[in-house]
Order: structure tokens, then C-alpha cells, then sequence
């Protein structure tokens, strides 16, 4: 048995055999070759082209002479897709002119092409998807010399282990067939764990080096909720997780009876339980826990695994159906978040020293107004369909959050004098994620409608921690008295204003540091889907009195170990029901 | 040189029809396009006909442009009347 510790980024256990996706085998590494090798890789690939045709010819032979023309005529189609000029014509664009390996070019061309017959509505074409697999796998193999299955066909359920997973190859998870995911590298921000999330795929990222002590068929235990992975666990650990994940899926089924029940305090304090999504598919699991509207609204799904930019109306596209959906439910849309760990088409000219404190979200985004105007544009028209509000993130100076508004102001201004268009009234907010936002505040309050905290990105920069780096994750804690009193302080100034703060980083998704929100004065949380029943379940056992007590003694204790204890003592005593002997 | 014709196969322009058009534009030397609802797909190409998504009664402007444009203006319709000789 061996147990390792990773960062838990999507919750739930998971208990099942391990498919390890290693360099050589399964994944496509991201590989960038040197200028001269192009033209020698672009021939290898002419080379592999013709002997994949080969293949399906010889296929298309064999399927004619046993079952006759009809079916080899589907081999003989798929020769057309192997040879089809705009897939030549791509390929050698990314081998000539971006330097992707042979093999990577292959993989994106087609990923896109199955990805855009997998979109369309029609399931004709949505099952042309399997045709493009079929065509890509072929070319692979012939690349290779060797079988290349992919995470897109698992032959059975599975624990996905890998060093990293790239955005193609995690878009394409069958849920189904995925029962967990842990990686060597990656952050909570990563796509891998923006992925899991959404398809609510227990997931442990950045454990570290361990593959060389895990092989394909080993069993596995995932435990997204506490970050930990066990390899090959003996009886009584698997036994104990057996039962726990018994435990939990009955906790579950007794907190969807909470659905419809808002969430408020014993003594009758209402909080507002807003969702954090992704993806727009997600809005069906924000109804079905009955979130009260969405919080935060990542965007970056719309630039990860593309080969472009997404067009004005892919973005509205993309909105319009969160609004729509979540009816008049408020719908907080975060504009552009790309950068650091979530590096999308846009980077910066020179590779960074230190991405975190690099060009990033907003800063990124005015660096590149037009990108920027387009998605602003897809908000404001997708805003008179419904309560829709817009957040910037990582607002750091004054200076940055007057030149998103100006633009936001300009782009309503060309959106009405290009007519079909009546501006209508969009709540601007701003998210905390930066201390000397914090320390500002008072200066940007009155240039804003709301705050949301970003307690993630908060803590990190508070206590100068990257957390997908191992050898220091172990100091970062949401729960540090010197974060916990940056909280404490926007809530202060924002409320003195008469305005709201909401919080939307993890710390919303953990029922003890929910309820210490909630006793600094928090009213409102933004969460994973997910979470949003064991949040509710917490918040209407307790009274605000009690959340409130718990707030006045954590803020006097002066370490985060302490805080943790306290809070999970407290917790005990108040919620029993909802936590587990670990 | 253009004319509009009409998917007839019931499971609408899918691979082996697809294939079919193909095998039958790159005979020809001018450019021939088939455009749906202002979106525009190359004959030459399996990956851009089967993007268009046309199903059974769709109908389609077939378009050719270059010095055999007339003759496969013929043969491309012919293929769409007969329903790509489908079963």
C-alpha cells in the first residue's frame, strides 16, 4: 500500500483500477520540435499517411470480400477523411510553421474536427465524431509503429493516472468511464481540475512523481475530498473507504431533500448559495441543487483547446444559455482569467520567470483589447436576457479597474449605435484576489456595484505560496489568520458602503469555513455545484449567533493549525451529521 | 456555372455519399463548391461536405467554376438525383 498527498481539486471518492497514460504510450505530449527538423517531419507524416491509406485500403478489401460493398465503402470514406486536403493543408501549417510534432499536429486537427461534429446538433454528424477517431488512431498507429489507444474509447471504467492531461484529451473524458483522475503536475486552476469539476470527477492533481510505482490495473482509491491518493490499499483501508463513500452517498441523498428549502439559519438568516460553473451544460446541476443563481462564471473554457479565438458569437452563445437557463436567477459572468497555469492561445512574447506575477487576467486582457471588447460585447448583449453582471478579476491598482469600465462603457456605446441593441443596467463588480486591492479598497469601492472574493488567488498572494508547487504547499492555508483578516476587512468597507461581498473561492465549499464566513458577515457564497446541499445542511443547523461566536474566536487565534482545529471541533459539535471519521 | 440540388438519401449527405462526391469532384479540374444556408463547403473535401450536416430534403447550391464547370455541374447533380447509387 502507498499513500501520497496531493491537492484535492473535485470532491468525492472514487475506488477503482488505475489506466496510466504515460508519455510514450497513451498521451500526446505537447511537443514543439526545432526549426530545422520541420521539413524532416513533415515527410515523416507523408510517409505515415500513405501507409495508414494502405491499412484502410487493405481493410476496406477484406470488409468488401466478407460482408460486400456497402461496409467497405465506410473504410473507403474514411480513406477520404485520412487524405482530405484541409486536414493536409492544417497539419502542415502546424508542423511548417508552429513546429508541432508530427503526432501532435495529427492529434489537434482531428480533435477539432471531432470536437466541431460532436457540437453539431444533428447526431448524424455528432457520429462522425467516431469516424474522425477511427481515421486519427489509424494515422497515430502508422506514426508510431505501435497501437495508440486514447482517454477518448476507455475499454472500461477507470482511474486516469498521468503526469498532466492536456485540454483535448480531458474534454474528451467519457464520464461514464472515468471514475476518478490524479496527476503528477497541475494546480487547482488547471484545466485538469476546471474539467473535473465540471463533470464532477473526483480529482487529485500535483502528487508529485510517483508513476514509476504505479502500474495500469493496480487499484486506486481517489480521494478528492482530502487530497489523497492510495495505491494498492490493503483490506482494512479499502474497506473503511467503502464504507465512507456508503456514508457519503447517503448524506448526499438525504441533503437533496433540502433542494427546494432556501438556505437560511436556524434563528432565520438568509444566505444566498450562488454556484461556481465552468461549463454552460452545468446550469441543469445548479437547478437540480437549487443554487440561487451563479456566482462566478469562469470563461476560460471558451480559449482552452481551441486552435482560435472564439468568435463574439461563440461567447454569446455561451452566456446566453447560462442566462437563459438559470431564468431570472442572477448569472455573474468573470471576464477572461487566462494566464499562469491556465495559459490559453494568448501569451505573453517571452516565456515568464514568474507567471503568477506575470501578464495575467485582467492585465492580460487590456493588453489586448480587441480580444477583450469581443468578449465584453458577448456579455453586455447577453445581459438583456436576464440578470446578468460582470466581474473583473485580479483587479490589483485603480488605474486597471477605470480601464476595463472605460471600455466596457465604449464597447455599450458602439453596441447602441450599431442599433438592435437598448443598454441596459449591468451590476459591475470587481474580484478580491490581490492584498493591495484589500488595502485599497475604500478607493475602488465607490467605482463599483459588488465585490467577490477570490479566496484562492487570495491566499496565495497573501502568504506567497504557490500551491501547485509541492515542496510549499503545505503553507498554504485559506484559513491563515493574515487571510482571514483581509476578508474581514473587505467585508467591512464593502458593507459600510451598502454593498455586497461575496465569497467564491474554495473556502465556500468547506461547511467549517463556510459557517466562518457566515459569522464575519459574509451573505453570500458562491460554490461548486456539488457542494451547494452539505453548505445548505450546515447553514440551517446552525444559528447566526453560533456562526458569529466562531467567527470572534478564530479572528483572536494566531496560527492556521489553530484556526483548522477550532473550526473542525466546532463543526463536530454543531453539524454532526455531516462529518465523517476520517 | 451553379444549380440548386437535393439531398435524396434518407440518411442525408453522410460518409459514403460523401466519399462518392468526392472520388467524383477531384475528376474534374475547376473548383466545385456546395454551399447550405450561406455555409460554404470545398467538393474536394470529405471533412468540409460532412461539416455541412445535411440531412434527407436539404437542399443545396452546387456551384463549379473552371473550364470543365458545365460537365461536372452534370455528373455531381446526376449523383445527387440517383442518390449516390446508395442501396
Amino acid at each position: 500500500m502507498l499513500e501520497l498527498q496531493g491537492i484535492a481539486v473535485s470532491p468525492g471518492v472514487a475506488i477503482g483500477k488505475a489506466l496510466v497514460f504515460d508519455r510514450e504510450g497513451y498521451s500526446l505530449a505537447r511537443c514543439l520540435i526545432a526549426r530545422e527538423e520541420t521539413e524532416r517531419e513533415w515527410l515523416r507524416l507523408v510517409e505515415a499517411v500513405e501507409k495508414a491509406n494502405r491499412k484502410l485500403e487493405e481493410s476496406r478489401e477484406q470488409t468488401t470480400a466478407t460482408w460486400g460493398q456497402h461496409l467497405g465503402g465506410i473504410f473507403s470514406a474514411q480513406q477520404q477523411l485520412l487524405l482530405d486536403p484541409h486536414v493536409r493543408f492544417e497539419t502542415e501549417h502546424l508542423i511548417r510553421d508552429k513546429q508541432y510534432s508530427a503526432e501532435y499536429a495529427v492529434s489537434e486537427v482531428f480533435a477539432k474536427y471531432a470536437a466541431a461534429f460532436r457540437r453539431a446538433s444533428s447526431s448524424f454528424l455528432a457520429d462522425r465524431a467516431s469516424d474522425v477517431r477511427d481515421v486519427e488512431r489509424v494515422l497515430l498507429e502508422a506514426l508510431s509503429g505501435k497501437p495508440a489507444p486514447t482517454l477518448r474509447e476507455l475499454p472500461h471504467e477507470a482511474i486516469v493516472v498521468s503526469h498532466d492531461l492536456t485540454p483535448g484529451e480531458t474534454a474528451a473524458f467519457d464520464p461514464s468511464k472515468v471514475l476518478g483522475i490524479c496527476t503528477e503536475a497541475g494546480g487547482p486552476g488547471g484545466h485538469t481540475a476546471i474539467v473535473a469539476r465540471g463533470m464532477e470527477i473526483p480529482a487529485v492533481v500535483g502528487v508529485g512523481n510517483f508513476l514509476h510505482n504505479i502500474r495500469s490495473g493496480d487499484e486506486v482509491i481517489v480521494d478528492g475530498h482530502l487530497g489523497r491518493i492510495i495505491v494498492s490499499p490493503d483490506d482494512a483501508t479499502r474497506e473503511r473507504y467503502l464504507l465512507r463513500r456508503k456514508a457519503r452517498e447517503s448524506i448526499a441523498t438525504k441533503l437533496q431533500e433540502l433542494r427546494d428549502l432556501p438556505a437560511i439559519t436556524s434563528d432565520g438568516v438568509r444566505i444566498e448559495l450562488m454556484a461556481n460553473v465552468e461549463f454552460p451544460h452545468e446550469t441543469e446541476a445548479c437547478l437540480a441543487r437549487g443554487a440561487d443563481g451563479v456566482g462566478l462564471y469562469r470563461t476560460e473554457f471558451l480559449y482552452l483547446g481551441h486552435d482560435s479565438e472564439p468568435t463574439e458569437e461563440e461567447h454569446y452563445q455561451a452566456y446566453l444559455q447560462v442566462v437563459r437557463d438559470m431564468k431570472d436567477r442572477p448569472v455573474v459572468i468573470r471576464t477572461l482569467d487566462l494566464g499562469a497555469d491556465k495559459m490559453g492561445m494568448v501569451r505573453p512574447a517571452e516565456p515568464e520567470n514568474n507567471p503568477f506575477l506575470g501578464l495575467r487576467s485582467i492585465r492580460l486582457s487590456l493588453r489586448n483589447p480587441a480580444l477583450f471588447r469581443v468578449q465584453v460585447r458577448a456579455i453586455l448583449r447577453a445581459a438583456c436576457a436576464g440578470d446578468c453582471r460582470i466581474m473583473f478579476p485580479m483587479v490589483t491598482t485603480l488605474d486597471e479597474l477605470r480601464s476595463a469600465r472605460f471600455l466596457l462603457r465604449s464597447v455599450s456605446e458602439d453596441l447602441w449605435a450599431e442599433g438592435n441593441y437598448t443598454p441596459c443596467a449591468v451590476q459591475v463588480g470587481m474580484m478580491v484576489e490581490v492584498p493591495a486591492a484589500v488595502l485599497m479598497l475604500d478607493r475602488f469601492i465607490d467605482e463599483i456595484d459588488f465585490v467577490s472574493i477570490g479566496t484562492n488567488d487570495l491566499t496565495q498572494y497573501t502568504l506567497a505560496v504557490d500551491r501547485s508547487n509541492d515542496s510549499v504547499a503545505d503553507l498554504y492555508q485559506a484559513c491563515d489568520p493574515a487571510v482571514l483578516r483581509l476578508i474581514q476587512r473587505t467585508h467591512q468597507i464593502v458593507s459600510a458602503h451598502g454593498k455586497s461581498t461575496s465569497v467564491c473561492g474554495e473556502m465556500s465549499n468547506n461547511p467549517a469555513h463556510a459557517l466562518l464566513l457566515v459569522g464575519m458577515g459574509i451573505r453570500t457564497l458562491s460554490l461548486a455545484p456539488a457542494a451547494i446541499p452539505v453548505i445548505k445542511k450546515a447553514i440551517r443547523s446552525v444559528t447566526l449567533g453560533q456562526c458569529e461566536a466562531m467567527a470572534w474566536r478564530a479572528l483572536r487565534l494566531s496560527t492556521a493549525r489553530e484556526v483548522e482545529a477550532f473550526l473542525m471541533n466546532q463543526l463536530a459539535g454543531l453539524v454532526p451529521e455531516i462529518v465523517l471519521q476520517a | 456555372m451553379h444549380r440548386t440540388v437535393t439531398v435524396l438519401n434518407p440518411e442525408g449527405l453522410h460518409m459514403r455519399p460523401a466519399d462518392k462526391l468526392v472520388r467524383a469532384a477531384t475528376a474534374f479540374q475547376c473548383q466545385i463548391e456546395l454551399e447550405r444556408a450561406g455555409q460554404i463547403a470545398d467538393c474536394r473535401s470529405m471533412i468540409s461536405l460532412l461539416t455541412l450536416g445535411a440531412m434527407q430534403g436539404c437542399e443545396l447550391v452546387l456551384r463549379a467554376q473552371g473550364p470543365d464547370a458545365d460537365a461536372a455541374i452534370e455528373a455531381i447533380s446526376h449523383l445527387f438525383d440517383s442518390q449516390f447509387n446508395e442501396p
